[in-house]
């Protein structure tokens, strides 16, 4: 235990001593999730909107002004039936259609309260995601002012229907695939490096001339990157909802759980790669370049997965971002608990363990 | 040649390194103190001192790599504090450290130099031929420097950095690691080579290398504490070999660390 | 050697063969070191003598061939040997971020003990660079370095001390202090196997191996080596050394010819010819004052002399 504790010790110095790459580790991350959102939220800017509102009330007009004083939206024409809702998207430039069912304004106060469709181009999915949101909680806001002057609580619940791209019900789908991206490059990249380090430094060539045993030395350098994973953790979960407006809607606590999961999964592929690689280039060119481009395109981040040939859906099961990114979106966008998640759960704990035993498993307890 | 004064033309005829009250510092540290010395053409100057003494940063300065905090120099006719761009066309540098491309083939290796020297392009082809012919090195033409034996390889290193026909050329520690015998051939080849005119200035630590120099000098806390014939210097401190010589010098040395 | 003595031996190596492709790094390496014993490997780069201390250090497998140090086997119990014996390998092979005392510690840690359990091993050597001990590794000069590799390897007081090329690079002043280190962790009964490419280190080791192109040419103590140089050795000095080098090259009955510092070592075809006749032929090439006489061979003169022997025999 004293072994171990003292190359935790050893491993943390070589972190905190090394200014630049902590500071890339920390700051990276921001950047990440600031261009990310910085690019999101400049293109929902004066988008065109069209109405077709057949009730033409006081509640549809207050919703409409509403939205066409804020900034992000512009009003255009009002359409006179639904046929024309197609045609707003394929010859005209609208972001977004706002539908209003009959005699809006006397339903608003049933109980159940009522339905309001917002139809965005779901070909263009991150827009998408962000016009609807924006839209939803302009509505919201609306309504909470009305209820105050009525003082008595309404119920507007828009309802989001994105044409083109069917399959993308929910907005901010893209935040849990930005996470899944940043953590497991970030985390690969890492413990990737330290143990290549060693090798390329000549310390391991000592290392293995002692009894430090293999698991101690894979564990030790995970523990030190599993600290900063949670800063970058706490960084990204805070900028995405305080910058990019991202909703914890489901338990806070299973967002971090599952988040944790992925951390180690992603820490001890980083290992499991600098097992593979002599020299830290490779090793960062592996867990760099080598994965970026099966979590980009292969976890569902960007690419809804079902469009794909079968042949790449089956692969895409063998990425942990997959996992995470459903995971993710099942608790932290649609709210639903633990027993929704249990299968990505139970796939990530089973990889990260067939992960790290792969890595003590490969590890060289020779020179060659 | 471009001069620095008129006042100093005189004392540099026939010298190809001049060197007064050479200093660098890096902070409070005093790397090089102060040093003086002359180097005549075709001389091989021996140029030696503990680990720290300062040698490294005096040679970096010579070789137009690091500017002195004051002092003068000439190297090879060019000002050390304002021309080290010609310095570095006009010597030849090699050290065990960085010597040749390992995955280069050795014919590779010698066009590379050449080129970077800017020999003719059209004396490089036949230059080649007649250093491969001298070296007997013509089998290995097409051969990777890798697989090269070390001895044949300081060999070809030392070839390559005199290739341009430089008028000094700096040795760092060349013949470290070597054998005895292919030690002895290098050597030989320091030797054909100042017989040509070229100056060496070379660092080394075998001792018994260092009775192979015209002169030498010895570092210690970054001055020269010795500078003379290795039989002046033997006489001098009344030892027998110049292992004695040194350690008597370097035992006085008070800089623990560098 | 009779079965006692192979009892007592710590390092055991027989008929280790390795090669790399088609270089034989070694081939058919045997030799004993005995407990206590300080055991000189010597040669140039590339002779082999880091693939045999890798061998011997369990960090690479031989071709063939068995090989135990401490009475253990390297490829079985590697995991015993790893306990045992400390390594310094060729390469400055220290955390260079972490300062003099972290280093130290980790590898007392690394080895389940501390610093204080064996810090009389160490002590000669640990003062001398402790005034730097909140000092980067990475920031030492080459022989505090070699110090700091020292006590880090000796630090679980190891049986054997495996030390590969400790002093190359080194100036002769630091390597002299490392040496006399050497001899007081004889002392204290490690067993220490050391490389070095430096032939005047020889003479400071109780037996030692020459070694070049992955065979060993000798295995003896210094001093027999030296006595068993069975020619006889000439020194020749004169005024131009350098032409004087050549114009024994020239001569007919010439053997062997090698400078050395401030004379040249010569050997003759004895039966051909005599140091009067050489005079003579000297005299006729236009050297004046020339100075022949005999000398005691050197372990570099048995170096060459064994590697000129070698290549004779092959021709």
């Amino acid at each position: 235990m004293k072994q171990f504790a003292a190359f935790v010790k050893k491993e943390f110095r070589h972190i905190l001593r090394d200014h630049w790459t902590m500071i890339i580790l920390l700051v990276l991350p921001i950047l990440m999730v600031i261009l990310f959102g910085y690019g999101i939220s400049t293109e929902v800017k004066n988008t065109r909107f069209a109405v077709l509102d057949p009730s033409r009330d006081v509640v549809t007009q207050g919703i409409v002004n509403k939205l066409a004083t804020s900034e992000y939206f512009i009003l255009g024409d009002y359409l006179t039936s639904e046929s024309q809702i197609e045609q707003c998207f394929t010859h005209s430039n609208y972001g977004l259609v706002l539908v209003f069912g009959n005699r809006f304004g006397e339903q608003i106060m049933d109980p159940d309260g009522v339905q309001i469709q917002l139809i965005a181009d779901g070909s263009d999915p991150n827009t998408a995601s962000i016009l609807t949101t924006y839209a939803s909680s302009l509505i919201s806001l609306y309504a909470k002012e009305l209820s105050k002057e009525d003082e008595k609580a309404l119920l507007i619940s828009p309802q989001v229907k994105l044409l083109f791209n069917p399959s993308m019900k929910n907005s901010f789908n893209t935040v849990p695939g930005i996470m899944g991206v940043i953590i497991i490059l970030i985390c690969a990249l890492m413990t990737s490096v330290s143990l290549t380090r060693e090798k390329e430094h000549g310390t391991m060539e000592v290392l293995l001339v002692s009894p430090m045993r293999p698991f101690l030395i894979i564990f030790s350098k995970m523990i030190p990157y599993f600290c900063i994973s949670l800063v970058n953790l706490s960084t990204i979960l805070l900028l995405s909802h305080y910058m990019l407006g991202v909703p914890i809607v489901g338990s806070f606590g299973l967002v971090v759980l599952i988040s944790l999961i992925y951390i180690f999964v992603s820490l001890a592929l980083g290992l499991f790669i600098s097992t593979v690689a002599e020299k830290q280039i490779v090793a960062l060119l592996i867990s760099g370049a080598g994965l970026m481009l099966p979590v980009v395109y292969l976890s569902g981040m960007m690419f809804p997965l079902e469009s794909m040939p079968v042949a790449l859906q089956w692969f895409a099961n063998i990425i942990p971002a997959k996992w995470f990114i459903i995971a993710m979106r099942n608790v932290m966008i649609k709210g639903l608990g633990i027993t929704s998640v249990l299968r990505e759960i139970i796939i990530l704990v089973g990889m990260g363990s067939l992960i790290v035993f792969a890595s003590i498993k490969r590890f060289k307890i020779r020179l060659e | 040649m471009t001069s620095i004064g008129t006042d100093k033309t005189t004392q540099q005829i026939g010298k190809v390194i001049w060197a007064e009250n050479l200093c660098k510092k890096f902070g409070a540290f005093t790397a090089v103190d102060h040093i003086s010395f002359e180097i005549e053409k075709g001389e091989i100057f021996g140029f030696l001192g503990a680990n720290g003494a300062g040698k490294t940063t005096a040679m970096r300065m010579l070789t137009g790599l690091s500017k002195p905090t004051s002092g003068k120099g000439v190297v090879a006719g060019f000002d050390i504090n304002t021309q080290s761009e010609q310095i570095k066309k006009n010597i030849g540098y090699m050290s065990q450290k960085f010597a040749l491309y390992e995955d280069l083939k050795v014919w590779e290796n010698i066009r590379l130099y050449a080129g970077i020297y800017g020999v003719p392009k059209k004396e490089i082809a036949p230059r080649t031929d007649d250093l491969l012919h001298r070296l007997g090195f013509e089998k290995e033409k097409d051969t990777l420097v890798k697989s090269l034996p070390l001895g044949w390889k300081q060999k070809l290193a030392f070839s390559v950095a005199i290739f341009h026909e430089p008028k000094i050329v700096f040795l760092d520690e060349p013949t470290g690691g070597v054998d005895p015998a292919a030690r002895r051939n290098f050597w030989e080849m320091i030797y054909q080579a100042a017989d040509r005119g070229i100056t060496v200035f070379v660092t080394t630590h075998y001792m018994d290398e260092a009775e192979y120099c015209n002169r030498v000098s010895i570092m210690v806390d970054g001055r020269i504490d010795a500078l003379d014939t290795p039989k002046n210097l033997k006489d001098q401190f009344n030892a027998s070999t110049m292992d004695e010589v040194f350690h008597h010098l370097a035992r006085k040395s008070t800089r623990n660390a560098d | 050697m009779n079965k006692n003595n192979c009892q007592l031996s710590t390092v055991n190596c027989h008929l280790i063969s390795k090669s790399y492709g088609v270089v034989k790094a070694l081939e058919n390496i045997s030799f004993e070191v005995e407990k206590g014993e300080i055991f000189g490997i010597i040669g140039p780069d590339g002779a082999g003598k880091t693939t045999l201390f890798r061998i011997l250090t369990t960090l690479i497998l031989a071709d063939s061939g068995t090989a135990t140090v401490d009475g253990r086997d390297v490829v079985k119990e590697y995991n015993e040997i790893r306990k045992h014996v400390g390594y310094m390998p060729g390469r400055f092979s220290l955390y260079q971020d972490l300062t003099v005392e972290e280093n130290l510690d980790v590898f007392a840690k690394v080895f389940n003990t501390s610093i204080e359990e064996n810090y009389h091993l160490i002590k000669d050597i640990y003062v001398q660079i402790e005034p730097f001990k909140k000092r980067r590794a990475g920031k030492l000069s080459g022989g505090m370095k070699q110090k700091l590799a020292l006590c880090c390897a000796l630090i679980h007081k190891p049986s054997v001390l495996f030390l590969d090329e400790p002093t190359t690079g080194v100036d002769p002043v630091s390597r002299k202090e490392f040496w006399e280190m050497l001899k007081r962790l004889k002392n204290e009964g490690i067993t220490i196997l050391v490389s070095t490419p430096y032939m005047d280190e020889a003479a400071l080791c109780d037996r030692i191996a020459l070694i070049q192109n992955g065979q060993f040419l000798k295995i003896e103590t210094p001093e027999n080596i030296v006595n068993q140089f069975a020619q006889e050795l000439w020194t020749v000095k004169g005024v131009q050394m350098s032409k004087l080098l050549n114009d024994l090259r020239q001569y007919e009955h010439i053997r062997t010819c090698f400078a050395f510092g401030d004379t040249h070592h010569i050997t003759l075809e004895s039966n051909m010819s005599t140091v009067e006749n050489l005079q003579d032929y000297l005299q006729t090439k236009g050297h004046l004052q020339v100075e022949i006489k005999p000398t005691k061979a050197s372990i570099e003169d048995c170096f060459m002399e064994l590697t000129f022997e070698k290549s004779e025999s092959y021709d």
